[in-house]
């Protein structure tokens, strides 16, 4: 749950998902589920020579379990507030 | 747009392009899909990338897929698909995805 709520609070920002098929697609964060499954909107691809599958969509819906990495923007993280947030998590609640 | 779930809701009767988790990719209208994201293709067709030639189009028809060999789900804009040049594009086949 920790990790759904997480990526709820990035919503509408930029970040760059890593596929574990190498494929980087960058985009904002519309939204995410249970499953972590991410849509993302104004997407790119980030080697769009090396990959022009995906040329003509702006929008797409990310399957969580095929999520390698997810960048994050920079001030996206605030190393404290996940600090107290993934001790509570790991005390059990 | 509600920014709750990513459901795909909003895509059916779209035209999405799949890509699959052994790096093919198939383009069709969305009917329906489920919680698994099992999806339901109509009028599909797979476009084959390939280093030597053009893209090429076969195609396939109704089509289920079933949602744990989906990668990704992508809105196709009609408007800068009908632009591209399919028999100019070139470029490996993609990786399939590695758990």
């Amino acid at each position: 749950m920790l990790f759904f709520s997480y990526f709820k609070e990035l919503v509408g920002k930029e970040v760059t998902v890593e596929l574990k098929n190498d494929l980087a697609i960058r985009g904002t964060l519309h939204s995410v589920d249970q499953y972590l499954n991410i849509k993302l909107e104004n997407t790119c691809v980030v080697d769009q020579d090396k990959y022009p599958h995906m040329l003509s969509v702006r929008n797409c819906f990310i399957r969580g379990s095929v999520v390698r990495y997810v960048l994050l923007p920079q001030d996206g993280v605030d190393i404290d507030i996940l600090h107290d947030a993934t001790r509570r998590e790991a005390r059990g609640g | 747009m509600a920014s709750g779930s990513p459901a795909l809701e909003p895509l059916v009767d779209q035209v999405i392009s799949v890509i699959t988790n052994d790096g093919r990719n198939i383009v069709g209208t969305l009917r329906g899909f489920d919680q698994a994201t099992n999806i339901i293709l109509d009028e599909s067709h797979e476009r084959v990338y390939s280093r030597k030639e053009g893209v090429q189009q076969l195609v396939l028809g109704l089509y289920i897929i079933r949602g744990d060999n989906i990668s990704v789900v992508g809105e196709v804009d009609e408007e800068l698909d009908s632009r591209l040049d399919m028999s100019k594009l070139r470029a490996h086949p993609l990786k399939p995805v590695i758990h």
